[in-house]
């Protein structure tokens, strides 16, 4: 096993990832890349007591995550990599090999666009997505396991809030 | 977030999905108290949003115990987050019925404490009943 979801999920570790993921898929341990709660101890306790004592939880940079990547990738467990925002997962995309991206979760904001339930993009943030995909990585939205996932063609075609 | 109606609220109910709304209205339905509970959804909503409306509810309607569902739940990261610092206040996460029903009726305590004897309540009203032959 390996990391086996390359998530962008602004709620970080939350019920989807924890349960919804972690459960079906046997998950063993989160690399979280945010370098607010790289910094911050109090938040990483928070996150770590919303997981089960039996997953890890490995809080990184994002500078520190494109050297430690491929420390996880050959982890014999089943593992999630979690970004809180596109960019972080681009650079990581870029320097760090990732070729798989989940879009799990980014919810509303002022300069945002609803593309789906639980996506709403800028259109800055839709570029990176692109950037995403010209650099080989295959991008899909899809919240929990049970639901289709969605292509980034599809997803940027979309104007939908009912899917 | 639902704060329609005189009654002054006792507690914030935040969950996923209906899950609040849900709750609370079989509170409602059993003993005609459900109007005590505020009530989120962190449906659609980011994190710092829910944090947000967990600020509001707790800064506009002096509520002072927020139940949550779930220990991962993002309602629960983000009370967490907005109660940090706050005194006087108790996050119960788990919330049940029972648990729920035991804090309207418990009205002669202060919240916290009707949150505290709850809590207790919810727990112990958990079963496994068997099926027989």
């Amino acid at each position: 096993m390996t990391l086996i979801l390359n998530r962008i999920d602004d709620r970080l570790i939350h019920g989807q990832v924890v349960v919804g993921w972690g459960q079906p898929f046997n998950v063993r341990f989160i690399v979280l890349v945010d370098d607010e709660v790289a910094g911050s101890e109090w938040e990483q306790e928070l996150y770590r007591m919303g997981t089960p004592p039996d997953m890890d939880v490995i809080f990184h940079s994002l500078d520190a995550a494109v050297d430690a990547l491929p420390r996880y990738r050959d982890d014999v467990r089943p593992g999630i990599l979690l970004t809180g925002d596109i960019a972080s997962m681009l650079r990581l995309v870029t320097e760090a090999g990732v070729r798989d991206v989940n879009i799990g979760g980014l919810h509303h904001r002022p300069d945002r666009r609803q593309r789906l339930r639980y996506v709403f993009l800028s259109a800055g943030e839709e570029d990176l997505l692109r950037q995403m995909a010209e650099r080989g990585a295959e991008v899909t939205a899809r919240d929990v396991p049970a639901a289709n996932p969605v292509d980034l063609r599809s997803l940027l075609e979309s104007e939908t809030a009912a899917q | 977030m639902s704060d329609a109606g005189a009654v002054a609220k006792r507690a914030l109910v935040a969950g996923h999905a209906d899950f609040a709304v849900g709750l609370v209205s079989a509170v409602q339905q059993i003993t005609g108290r459900g109007d005590v509970f505020a009530t989120i959804s962190g449906r659609g909503l980011s994190g710092a949003d829910i944090e947000a409306a967990v600020r509001r509810a707790v800064a506009e309607q002096g509520i002072s115990v927020v139940f949550t569902d779930l220990q991962a739940g993002s309602c629960t990261m983000a009370a967490r987050k907005a109660l940090r610092g706050v005194a006087d206040h108790v996050l119960v996460v788990g919330a049940n019925l029972p648990m729920l029903i035991d804090f309207v009726f418990a009205d002669q305590l202060p919240a916290t404490e009707a949150a505290r004897h709850a809590l207790e309540r919810g727990r112990a009203a958990m079963a496994l009943i068997a099926g027989t032959k």
